[in-house]
């Protein structure tokens, strides 16, 4: 079996938790760690897992770019677009985990395979994989006219660039909720508790349907779907049974991380690095089907 | 009289959107911006209860379009000033243009008493579009005294003109509310102000202990209209003011009608502090769950206090009304594996 070889430029902690899920990929092999603090615990922690490291970013990666063929971006939105253009150019793949959204949205469960022969995706946002998959459950039973998701997130786990930038993730991800969820119209609410002990990622995702024909069937979708969420976040559950409210569906649901490098309260973020290594995963075969071709 | 040292705030247009389910109409809006103009009420508020963009299942969806809202009191303001308010993660920086269009003078950003960090660029686009612009600590109760300092410290840095100690689930108590303006007071340079709810009584005190320890900002809603048990009743703090010497700046007479003529006729319920707004005061619960948790306990059978205490244990915090349904729920399931 091929493998295809793996970068992470970013070695704070998202790419770090990253490096511990492509490992246990099985068409992919990680391969570099580029990050731009030659201190930093990130490259450290790669270097000792025995992977090559970059301290120079992006310029460092472009000299040796037989180290990789598929390239995680975990840096910021505005890092992103020259990453994304100069790797482009010498005919590399790019993940992007920023919202910088040049890409199309991915989100596994929904539209894992359509974006494949993209050199570009986005994963949108730690709420949008964890809220998008339930609207489009609800979407394919009953169409959506409005959804409206809210993510209540540690404190802890919420970085400095999401703080800086939190009107990207309001932004991103309610686009997301219309594009790849289906709903007509989306919005997208952001709370973060400092609760000590770290809460658990929870979300909350409100639908207004056109019609609620059949409650049963539409339970039956969302259940289907968390199970599916499941096959790559194992903590990925829902609280309660959704809640029925004339053409108003509410469903809570609760995101454990599996606690590769972040501690399990911040389920946003192994969600997040979790389907980008689902995406990663299926664009390997692509390549490999490619390269047969 | 006294010296005129402080800015009475009126809230009754943004707090009070929570008692009146975000259904207040244009008409209502003009009526009683109209009185606080006239009344000489240098700044009052009008947003949905969560501020810009809050209109939601979350929180209640606006009746009317609160641009809409915003435009018709500015229109009826001679010297008042109209300002907004915006919690980062709920509404975002285009809200708040579209707000200065219809005629915003000031932004209040407000985050939970902790996680200032959220609203640098919110701040910064406030004195970038010329607005007064404040910083809000919600839920000031749940941190210590060090922590409001280096929050506050946070949005002066930002460019917050004022740092306001904001009492969301009306918890502090005299003696708390001026140790946490005075501690403000004493660190920044910018001005304090201070924004109470009355779920124990305790709205008109903090407000006198806020304004001695130095506070220059304070909020206060007509006929205490506002979430929870509401908040600092305007009439009577500039009646109470007076007798204590100050000078609000605002007309006895003038705000008191407003109050009662405009006011107390669209009210839904007299503020009264009930059962469940005491357990909110009581155990540190955000003051806007109040008639969430009324409805969440008649739908699944539960006792309100019970949610509230439960959502006071698990630190529940301003914005969190989806885990208002997700605990009675649980509760419903529990009581009925019981029986």
């Amino acid at each position: 079996m091929t493998k295809y070889k793996v970068g992470i430029i970013g070695s704070g902690n998202i790419g770090t938790d990253l490096m511990y899920k492509v490992e246990r990929c099985d068409h992919l092999e990680m391969s570099v760690m580029v990050g731009i603090d030659p201190t930093s615990e990130g490259l450290k922690r790669a270097h000792n897992h025995g992977y090559v490291t970059i301290d120079n970013g992006i310029d460092g990666l472009l000299e040796q770019p037989d180290l990789v063929d598929i390239v995680y971006d975990a840096t910021t939105a505005k890092a992103h677009k020259s990453h994304s253009e100069k790797l482009i150019a010498i005919g590399k793949r790019v993940i992007d985990l920023t919202p910088a959204a040049i890409g199309p949205f991915t989100v596994p469960p929904v539209n894992l395979l359509q974006n494949l022969d993209q050199r570009n995706v986005n994963m949108v946002t730690c709420g949008g994989q964890a809220t998008i998959p339930i609207v489009h459950a609800i979407n394919r039973v009953s169409q959506v006219e409005y959804a409206e998701i809210v993510a209540t997130i540690a404190s802890k786990s919420a970085g400095p660039g999401t703080r800086a930038n939190i009107d990207e993730f309001t932004r991103t991800t309610s686009r997301a909720l219309e594009i790849v969820g289906g709903a007509k119209k989306g919005k997208a609410i952001i709370i973060l508790n400092p609760a000590e002990p770290p809460i658990i990622m929870r979300d909350t995702v409100h639908a207004l349907v056109a019609e609620v024909e059949n409650e049963e069937e539409i339970i039956t979708s969302i259940e289907q779907m968390a199970e599916e969420v499941r096959t790559y976040v194992p903590g990925y559950r829902l609280r309660g049974k959704p809640m029925f409210d004339g053409k108003k569906i509410s469903v809570f649901i609760e995101v454990e991380g599996a606690g590769d490098f972040f501690p399990p309260y911040s389920g946003n973020l192994d969600i997040m690095t979790a389907a980008a290594a689902q995406v990663g995963e299926e664009l390997a075969k692509q390549l490999s089907r490619e390269a047969i071709k | 009289m006294g010296k005129r040292s402080f800015e009475i705030l009126d809230v009754t247009l943004r707090d009070g959107s929570h008692a009146m389910k975000h259904a207040f109409t244009e008409e209502q809006v003009r009526e009683t911006a109209r009185g606080l103009d006239q009344a000489g009420v240098t700044y009052f508020e009008v947003t949905h209860g969560d501020g810009l963009g809050g209109s939601s299942l979350q929180y209640g969806l606006s009746a009317v379009d609160e641009l809409k809202l915003i435009e018709a009191a500015v229109e009826e303001c001679k010297s008042s000033q109209v300002s907004v308010l915006l919690l980062p993660g709920i509404g975002v920086k285009e809200d708040l243009q579209e707000a200065v269009k219809v005629g915003a003078k000031m932004v209040r950003v407000a985050t939970h008493v902790t996680e200032a960090d959220v609203a640098a660029q919110h701040i910064a686009l406030g004195r970038e579009l010329g607005l007064k612009t404040i910083g809000f600590l919600m839920m000031a109760h749940m941190a210590p005294v060090e922590k409001i300092v280096e929050q506050g410290k946070l949005f002066e840095s930002y460019g917050a003109e004022v740092v306001y100690v904001t009492d969301s689930a009306g918890y502090l108590l005299p003696h708390e509310v001026k140790e946490r303006i005075a501690a403000l007071k004493n660190e920044l340079t910018c001005e304090v102000g201070f924004h109470g709810h009355n779920n124990l009584s305790m709205a008109m005190a903090n407000t006198i202990a806020a304004v001695q320890a130095g506070a220059t900002y304070i909020d206060g809603s007509l006929r205490c209209l506002g979430a929870g048990s509401g908040n600092t009743q305007t009439e009577v703090m500039v009646a109470v003011l007076e007798r204590l010497g100050y000078n609000t700046g605002i007309d006895l007479y003038k705000i008191m009608d407003v109050a009662n003529d405009v006011v107390a006729k669209y009210m839904h319920r007299p503020q009264e502090v009930t059962g469940s707004s005491l357990i909110m005061g009581y155990s540190g619960v955000y003051s806007s769950f109040l008639l969430h948790t009324q409805a969440a306990a008649q739908k699944f059978g539960v006792d309100e206090r019970d949610i509230l205490v439960e959502l006071g244990k698990m630190k529940a915090v301003g914005g969190q009304e989806d885990l208002i349904y997700d605990v009675a729920q649980r509760f419903a399931l529990k009581k009925s594996s019981l029986v």
